[in-house]
């Protein structure tokens, strides 16, 4: 047999793995399939669908708490909690622009699968920071629930959040209970123009000390997103809030020069083209989303622009780079002896052929110690290996 | 001792206490040993002070090296281990074993940097909840989760039990606040997750030690999230005839859009109890009290705050005060703060219970705990964190009384079974520990525990570290890796296939 298996119901998915299981064949797990091109190329002659696995089970908008089964459409969620006037505040970014995929794809468990998150992560935290609950399937063929149905649980080792960012190589989950805020009556961006990086950073972490609650700090150098540099602050929130923490960071950040401003309209377009990395979008350079501390990315930017061509840019204050190798190389090994040398973080290798992400270590190679904890780990859900096996770590 | 029985202590390590003790006084010289009976006492109990047990060896290690090696003795030598902060667990978690080191993390005690641009504290685990706020506060920052120990428990402690505090809906609990760790397996490994960057990369390993109550690994090393202080705070104290209407008020101050900083109920046993106490002014006619704390910039606080009356006044709130002056929110807070030493006065003993509820059900909730205080015999006050439906009863009991402590635990079990029926959880904050293990098989199932127990298995084969916590039930490892496999044909002809 070699086929895709579509499934509609947690005790299918739950029979599909215990059969896989037992017959030692590995299986990819898909939702829509768009996070095929994130990780390494996995080897399995059976497909695992989830994507028939849909639907709202339940949704408490006073009680901010959503459940929704894990093959969910991810534009589905948001519109859903965007009619309730709420929203997901991890703000998942949408890859299809980046891998010329079409835009707005994706399951709600294929965003948590990859913990994807978007600028608003300094503020309201990561995916995994919003998930409170989680029914899966272990790679033993069998159902667990962990987690609960309430913005506030600390019963059980936090299972839920673990397993998001495993791509799927611990447990497929079925349904998923997400923790949702009210969405902002509006939004503006203070702009700053011509900033070098050092400067712009200084600046963007000088916001992040102050009291103006930012939720989105990024630095766009000359020739990313137009001719001349912009460093940008998004400000969220009711709107006399908003204009009093414009003047606010006006104060703060004088020295810097006169800002603009952009409106909630502008503001949303700006910040989705952060977000999803449409900058580079249309192109084939191999593209980098590194997290290093805040102050670390213009040095990391700037001692790997003596050793090769780039194009970067800095979001979360100057803590993500998304850096791009315009000479087609994916210059592995520069960028993660580079990390180390500013102070640690992690590279993770977006864009790239199936080739170069079966060849190089797509996420960042782990110590010895912590590389067995991780594998003695999978054992632990999937002892036979058969859930998207080489999908984070080859031959795991 | 009462109802919940620990393991029974393995007779073979107690008759090799001395030469354990020896080893241990090897790794760790001078007073980081201690065997003293009369000196062990200090570390018979953590806040569940109901249950008491000498540990085997108390063991102080000072550095990294030396918990690694203790570890390792113990990994080798098959002793268990029982690690401890501050020991202010209301749940039981750091209860000594009679065959158990119990290792104290408490000599780990330095700030070891700050990084105001980066935003990031690195600590030891021994440094205090509200110790790191005070290292950063002169430049205006603070660190969030604020649980109301904060004055004494330990950041490694926190991270044990994924502490929150009544901040939390806005600004998140410890697991949304930390970076970053160094910590120890039981096999004396050192590893480091995260750092000061954002997300760690491979599996999630910091959100499993985050809550994981001692079980996984020794946390010797935190790196922590600091935000600049709200630029001002600003309270309401509302009072309501029901506790539908004060429900209801909470409801729609979430519908509104509006996180409150802070939003905490108390009902009528508490608020008496409280304003009897410290006289915060808190009104005695009403059934439910509701502080809520805006915090933020000035004219955004400003804003809500009238935002917040009228929806208190929409919803029949028949006391409205806004505080005028940081002084007067300090009152409003102070009864608050002072619930539990408030009840602490009217009864010899009281047991602090801490489930969470779907908000929605909180008038439902309430009418049942009283008729099972009737069936129990024993009052119950409430303080409820209104934001995120934790609450926290406290049942109302005298241990010099036979059998009263009995009945309080049994009444604090209905109480937890009846937030599990309503769809809620067992803890929102104190963790499982002792106190709710043997509660765990009502909210999940023998397959969801069972999986929970094999990620123990990968930090912790033998089942060392802080065993008897948590799980009501150890199974070994060997017998947890077992798979049923039953081979044969594809078994879904009616899954779509393509």
């Amino acid at each position: 047999m070699d086929a895709t298996l579509k499934p509609q119901t947690t005790e299918d998915v739950e029979k599909v793995v215990a059969w896989a299981a037992a017959e030692d064949q590995p299986l990819e797990i898909i939702g829509q399939g768009t996070k095929r091109a994130l990780g390494r190329p996995v080897q399995a002659a059976h497909v695992l669908d989830i994507s028939g696995l849909t639907g709202i089970e339940s949704y408490e908008p006073a009680e901010l708490v959503l459940t929704v089964k894990a093959g969910t459409p991810i534009a589905e969620v948001e519109k859903l909690v965007d009619d309730n006037g709420q929203e997901l505040s991890f703000e998942p970014m949408d890859l299809g622009p980046l891998l010329g995929s079409a835009p707005a794809q994706g399951t709600i468990g294929g965003v948590l699968a990859a913990n994807l998150s978007g600028p608003r992560r300094i503020k309201a935290g990561a995916a995994r920071d919003h998930v409170l609950g989680m029914e899966a399937v272990s790679g033993r063929g069998e159902v667990f629930n962990s987690g609960g149905k309430v913005v506030k649980n600390v019963t059980g080792y936090d299972l839920p959040r673990a397993l998001c960012g495993a791509y799927g190589t611990l447990a497929v989950a079925t349904t998923v209970t997400l923790k949702v805020n009210p969405k902002p009556e509006t939004s503006a961006t203070f702009m700053l123009s011509g900033l070098n990086d050092d400067d712009g950073i200084n600046a963007l972490c000088q916001a992040m000390g102050s009291s103006a609650e930012i939720s989105g700090a990024a630095h766009l150098p000359a020739g990313v997103n137009g001719g001349s540099s912009s460093t940008v602050l998004r400000l969220e929130g009711f709107s006399t809030s908003v204009d009093y923490r414009f003047k606010t960071l006006q104060a703060l950040l004088a020295s810097y020069g006169a800002p603009s401003r952009l409106e909630a309209v502008e503001t949303g377009s700006l910040w989705q083209t952060i977000r999803d990395v449409k900058p580079y979008a249309g192109g084939q350079t191999p593209v980098w989303r590194i997290s290093v501390a805040p102050t670390a990315g213009p040095q990391l930017v700037a001692s790997l622009r003596e050793t090769f061509e780039l194009q970067a840019y800095y979001d979360w204050s100057g803590g993500l780079v998304w850096l791009s190798c315009l000479d087609g190389s994916l210059h592995e090994a520069d960028i993660r002896a580079a990390i180390d040398t500013v102070g640690g973080g992690h590279a993770t290798l977006v864009r790239a052929d199936a080739s170069q992400r079966s060849n190089a270590s797509v996420f960042h190679p782990q110590p010895a110690p912590l590389a067995a904890l991780s594998r003695r780990l999978k054992e632990q859900f999937d002892p036979k290996g058969i859930l998207n096996p080489g999908k984070m770590v080859s031959g795991v | 001792m009462t109802a919940i029985a620990m393991p029974a202590p393995d007779q073979a390590v107690l008759a090799r206490r001395q030469e354990i003790l020896s080893a241990l006084q090897a790794i760790v010289p001078g007073e980081g040993v201690i065997h003293d009976e009369r000196e062990m006492r200090a570390y018979e109990t953590d806040a569940l002070t109901a249950y008491r047990q000498l540990p085997l060896i108390v063991v102080l290690p000072e550095t990294v090296e030396q918990v690694s090696r203790v570890l390792k003795y113990c990994h080798d030598n098959d002793v268990k281990v029982v690690p401890r902060g501050a020991g202010t667990s209301l749940s039981g978690g750091a209860l000594p074993l009679e065959d158990g080191v119990l290792l104290s993390m408490m000599k780990f005690n330095r700030v070891l940097e700050i990084d105001y641009q980066n935003r990031a504290v690195v600590v030891q685990p021994g440094v205090t909840n509200l110790g790191i706020t005070r290292a950063v506060e002169h430049e205006g920052f603070y660190y969030a989760p604020d649980p109301s120990s904060q004055i004494a428990c330990s950041i490694g402690g926190n991270i044990a039990e994924n502490s929150g505090g009544v901040h939390c809906l806005k600004y998140g609990l410890t697991t949304n606040n930390v970076l970053g760790l160094e910590m120890v397996l039981v096999t004396g490994e050192v590893i480091r997750l995260g750092g000061k960057h954002l997300d760690s990369e491979g599996y999630d390993l910091l959100a499993l030690m985050t809550g994981s109550e001692g079980l996984l690994g020794v946390v010797t090393e935190v790196t922590v999230r600091i935000l600049q202080k709200p630029e001002t705070a600003r309270a309401l104290l509302i009072g309501f005839p029901t506790s539908e209407d004060g429900g209801r008020c909470v409801a729609d101050i979430i519908a509104a859009g509006i996180i409150p900083g802070g939003m905490e109920m108390m009902d009528k046993p508490a608020i008496h109890a409280a304003e009897d106490f410290v006289n915060a002014g808190y009104p005695r006619d009403v059934e439910a009290l509701l502080i809520v704390e805006l915090d933020g910039p000035e004219g955004e606080v400003n804003y809500l705050i009238e935002r917040v009356e009228e929806i208190a006044n929409a919803n029949r709130a028949s006391h409205v005060r806004i505080s005028q002056s940081e002084e007067e929110r300090m009152t409003f807070w102070a009864g608050r703060k002072a619930a539990f030493p408030a009840v602490g006065r009217i009864s010899p003993d009281y047991l602090c219970m801490d489930g969470t509820i779907p908000r929605r059900e909180l008038p439902k909730v309430l009418a049942r705990m009283r008729e099972l205080s009737v069936k129990h015999g024993l009052a119950v006050a409430n303080v409820f964190h209104a934001g995120d439906g934790n609450l926290h009863p406290l049942i109302l009991y005298d241990a010099n009384k036979p059998g009263e402590l009995d009945a309080a635990e049994a009444f604090g079990a209905d109480i937890l079974r009846l937030c599990v029926e309503v769809g809620g959880v067992l803890t929102g904050e104190h963790g499982v520990g002792i106190e709710k293990r043997d509660l765990m098989t009502d909210m999940f199932t023998e397959a969801d525990l069972k999986q929970q127990q094999r990620v123990k298995c990968a930090f912790d084969q033998k089942h060392l570290l802080n065993p008897g916590k948590v799980f009501p039930v150890l199974h070994r490892c060997a017998e947890l890796g077992k798979m049923h496999v039953h081979k044969g044909q594809l078994p879904f002809p009616d899954i779509p296939r393509f």
